[in-house]
Parts: structure tokens; sequence; C-alpha cells
């Protein structure tokens, strides 16, 4: 019999809509799975039970006809997503007995359409990490890994691993600088950062306001639509949610090549002098010359000021950040150490509460706020903001979707031990695009020497998410990524 | 713009964080490279260039100033440190 985990969200719904499986044992079958591979420490809390509970609740609904859209299909959920009930940590020590009573809008959403969570999924503390190293938890392991245990990526790493591992169907993530797109580029994965403002951030742990942007985690592209199609909309509860948010899709993505149409694809000029595996060269021309071969028009656009992106992001991203953790000063929930007075109670609450790198940021952000800095470091990196903003909107009048690596290469190991600043440098293919608020998807772009798979980025208008998830499925297609890293590793 | 420990200190203060003596040169140390990585951005010519500090045009919406939450006190107080008599229990702040 085949595993029931192999199958995608779609197989799924389409399986259980003819009633061939049962929502009881797929559930079941990720639960097997679960326990089988708590080696890559992807799950920081499981509600199985629960799950197990909806998953009978799904076969009524499927015996009875009043199935909903994602009746039955198990996800996980990134541990910054507030969910009722049920203990929400950040992988932050300062928060790590938090149980929310409210919901995030966008579990909300998802439970509304009959979908069940399996448990909560491992992330760097408060999402400030790209290698998933800084959970108060621990690191999370990439399902494919060989001799050598590698990062799955951050700070949606244990939602990559998850995924990729088969402990969910899908997963949700947030976005702030590549925290979706990055980890499932080095775990074969579709993650999507939507346009800002097409999800509710409302309910999801806060780091950088400006830039936070929560999406799907998948294995394939049509999964990742189908999620996003229930994940967003417009909620009042969030001031910065757009008015007219709504992503809505009927059936399969539609192509957006082949058939005599015409597609112009961007590449970005400034990336070209930027140094990257030769795997991510060699896979990503290859993509492009499939594009072409299907017709697409390739046309070089050019973003001046991208590379300047990670420094701006490293000083709007912390600035935010250590105004909205602010809030956690040990009096109304979360850790409290007591010291001789207010100002003692607070100092030690967070410095035993916070580890070192959302430490490091707090510090960056508040020299970067401070009166004599305001203008020199904040202003000017929000003036390059906007630079980089425009930009994009100029090279969108040359081409209609822009593609490009998602990152240098492939999954490093564990305990690199890299310096702050060779960290922050992963973000160097990712940041711009929050930064300006568009639509961005990394996609399986192929397989590298070492048998480790490499995504790259298809970018889009704001608002244009569809048809970057239409080129990102005809590049998934190019790809030949078989995304079941057991199979590579010989189990 | 390079900082001394004073001033890591302060900042430190600012941020409500407690920086062990023993740590306060390396925490020194890595803030002046980030700062001087992050430096370089102000190289970029900015001028006449209006800052964005959110992709979002439009202005923030405003809704009537009604109530529309409310007696939730045990939801409130649910993940407090120290709570009595329906209220939080925080350290004295008055002599």
């Amino acid at each position: 019999m085949t595993d029931l985990t192999d199958l995608t969200i779609k197989d799924s719904l389409t399986k259980l809509k003819a009633k061939e499986i049962s929502p009881v044992d797929l559930t079941d079958a990720y639960i097997k799975k679960m326990q089988n591979n708590s080696k890559y420490n992807a799950y920081v809390t499981t509600t199985t039970e629960q799950a197990l509970a909806q998953a009978k609740v799904a076969e009524q609904h499927y015996m009875n006809g009043t199935n909903r859209p994602l009746e039955g299909i198990a996800l996980g959920i990134k541990d910054l997503f507030c969910t009722k009930g049920i203990r929400t940590t950040a992988c932050s020590h300062i928060i790590d007995n938090f149980v929310p009573q409210y919901e995030s809008t966008v579990t909300q959403n998802l439970l509304n359409d009959g979908a069940l969570f399996l448990g909560k999924l491992n992330l760097d503390e408060f999402a400030m990490g790209g290698s998933n190293e800084t959970s108060c938890f621990g690191p999370v392991v990439n399902p494919w890994s060989k001799e050598v245990k590698l990062v799955a990526g951050g700070s949606s790493g244990g939602s990559a691993a998850a995924v990729a591992a088969k402990m969910c169907a899908a997963a949700t993530g947030t976005d702030t600088g590549g925290s979706i797109r990055f980890p499932c580029s080095i775990t074969g994965l579709v993650g999507v950062k939507p346009t800002y403002g097409l999800c509710s951030r409302w309910g999801c742990v806060a780091f950088a306001s400006s830039l936070d942007t929560p999406g799907p985690i998948a294995r394939t592209v049509d999964d990742a639509a189908l999620l996003l199609s229930v994940m967003a909309g417009h909620d009042p509860k969030d001031s910065t949610s757009a008015p007219n948010a709504k992503f809505d899709i009927d059936g399969e993505l539609k192509p957006v090549l082949g058939d005599g149409k015409t597609l112009r694809v961007g590449v970005i000029k400034e990336f070209n002098s930027v140094q990257i595996s030769e795997d991510m060269k060699n896979l990503f021309e290859k993509r492009i010359a499939d594009l072409k071969s299907m017709g697409a028009e390739i046309v070089e656009v050019s973003i001046p000021n991208i590379l300047d992106a990670l420094a701006a992001y490293y000083i709007i991203a912390p600035a935010e950040a250590s105004s909205n953790l602010a809030r956690y000063d040990g009096m109304r929930y979360g850790l409290r150490v007591d010291g001789t007075d207010l100002i003692d109670t607070y100092k030690k609450t967070r410095a035993t509460g916070f580890g070192d790198e959302v430490k490091r940021r707090m510090i960056i952000g508040t020299a970067v706020l401070s009166s004599e800095s305001y203008d020199v470091y904040f202003m000017q990196a929000a003036r390059v903001r906007r630079m980089i903003a425009d930009s994009f909107n100029r090279a969108f009048e040359m081409c209609d979707l822009i593609v490009c690596p998602s990152g240098a290469g492939t999954a490093m190991p564990l305990d690199s031990d890299l310096s702050p600043l060779e960290y922050y440098a992963l973000d160097l293919f990712t940041v711009a695009m929050n930064l300006a608020g568009v639509p961005a998807v990394s996609t399986p772009a192929g397989m590298a020497e070492n048998e480790l798979p490499l995504g790259i980025q298809v970018v889009g208008r704001r608002f244009d998410d569809m048809r970057v998830l239409q080129l990102a499925k005809h590049i998934q297609q190019f790809s030949g990524v078989d995304n079941r890293p057991t199979v590579i590793m010989g189990k | 713009m390079a900082v001394d420990n004073d001033t890591v200190r302060r900042i430190a203060f600012l941020s409500r964080l407690r920086v062990e003596p023993d740590k306060l040169e390396d925490t020194k140390q890595e803030f002046n490279k980030i700062l001087a990585w992050v430096e370089e951005l102000g190289e970029v010519n900015t001028d006449n260039v209006e800052p964005l500090v959110s992709v979002n045009n439009e202005s923030l919406l405003l809704r009537e100033d009604d109530v529309t939450a409310g007696h939730i006190s045990q939801e409130v107080l649910a993940n407090a440190p120290a709570k009595e008599y329906g209220y939080f229990v925080v350290p004295k702040v008055v002599e």
C-alpha cells in the first residue's frame, strides 16, 4: 500500500471526497511520521490527540456531505502563530509558558475551512535567524542530511523540516527577511511570501511589523496556492491588512507559458556580481533556458540599490523589533525574574528570557532609534527602502515577473559557527522583497551535485501573487526535485 | 561611529537588558562591527528621497470608537506571572 503521507493536499482531498481514504487514517499516517522523525526536532508542541478528534469530525463531514475546502488536512503551525489554548512560545524562554486565549486570524481561517493542526513547529527565537539554531528548544535538523547534520534554514526551519519529512501535509510560516523562502530553498519545498497585507498578522508574535508576512510552506505550488487562498483575506483586526486582500483559486493554477503565450521574465543585473555556488549558477541558467524554450522573453532589469537592501534591513528590522519586544517586561505574561526594584526586575527578566541573537538585535535596534542616530541610521535606511521599492516598480514596467536565486547554495552543516554578519549575509537574495512588500515564492529549481535541493524565487508586482505562483509552478515542473528526502536517505 | 563601553551600557539600559560586566567588552566589539557594516549605507545618495516606513500607501483605517469586547478579565490574567483579587501583582514602584 502506498504511504498516505506521499499524497499532495490536492490528491488527498480528491481521495477523501471519493471516500477512498479516511481522514482518520490520513492523520494517523502523519502522526506515525512525527513519531519516527522526532530526531529532526521540528515540533516543539504536539497536539495529536486533538488532531485525531478533529479527524473524526472530518470523517463525519465527508460522510454527510458537509465537508469544507480543507476538511481533514493535517497541518503544522509555526510556533509564532497564537493558537487558543495551545502553548505558543516563539521559541523564546521569555514566553515558553504562554498559552494564548485567542486564535490568530490565519490559523482561524484554516480551522474554519476544516484543517486540523498536528502541533507547533520550531523556529529561530522570535523568528530572528536564518538557520533555526537560535531556538530555545535547540536546532532543527534538515531531513536531507546524510552523514553530516545540516541546518533546515530559518527562521521557519521547523515548518520546512516537518513538511519535507512528511510530518504534516503543509505548514504555516512567516517571512520577515526570507524566513519562509530560504528554508524552503534548502529543503526542496515551495515557500510563499505573499504580498504584504494579503495575510493578516493579527495573532502572530511580532518581530518587525512593516516586514512580517505570514504564508504557506508546501510540497507543490498548487498546494501552496490552495493554502494561500484560505489564509488570505482582509482582517479589520490588522491595521495593515489590505482592504481588498483576497486570493481566489479555482482548481489548478493555470499555465502562463506555452500555447503561444507571451511573458516577460526579468533577471536582476545587480545579482550577477554576487558570488553563488556553481550548482546554483548552473541550475538557474538551466531553468531560465527552460522558460525561454516555452516562449518567455528574458529581459535584464536593474534594481540599483538591491545590494544595499541587506544593510537597510538590518537597521529597520532590529529597530522595529526593539520596539515590539519592549512588551516582554515580565508583568502581565511570560517570565518574571525578581530583582531589587522594578527596573532591576525588567533587566533581569529580559536578560534571562532572551537569547543572544535577540539581545544583539535589541541593542542594535535601540541604538539606531536613539535620538542622535535616528536620522543617520533609521531614516537613511528608510530612504534606501523607498529607492528599492521604486526600483521594483520601474523594473516591472520592463517585465511581468522577476526570477532570481533564493540563496547562494545548499544547506550548510549545523554548528557552522559563522559570525553574526556571515549569518546576516544568508538573507542577501530575500530581504529586498520584504522591504518592497512584493510577493515572492521560492520553488525547487533542481538538485546540486551533492544531491541536495536548491530553490529559485519568482517575484511579482504587489498583489500579483497569482502570476508569481503560476510561473513558480512551471519552474517546479522543470526542476525534477523529488521532495521525498527519506527516499534519498535510503530509508 | 564607534561606540565605547559607556555607550553600550547606556543602550543596554535603554533596552532594559542587563549586560554582565565581563560580557561588556565582547558586546561592544560585536556591536561596533555591525555598526561599521550598516554605516556603508551612509554612502548611498538619498537626497530628495522620502523615507518609506510602510509599503501600505493607504492611510490607516479609522473605526467607530465603540466598545466591542470586554468582561474577559480572566483571559487577560490567564498568563500573569503573579495575580491577586483579579489584578496583576507587580513590584512596588511608589515609596
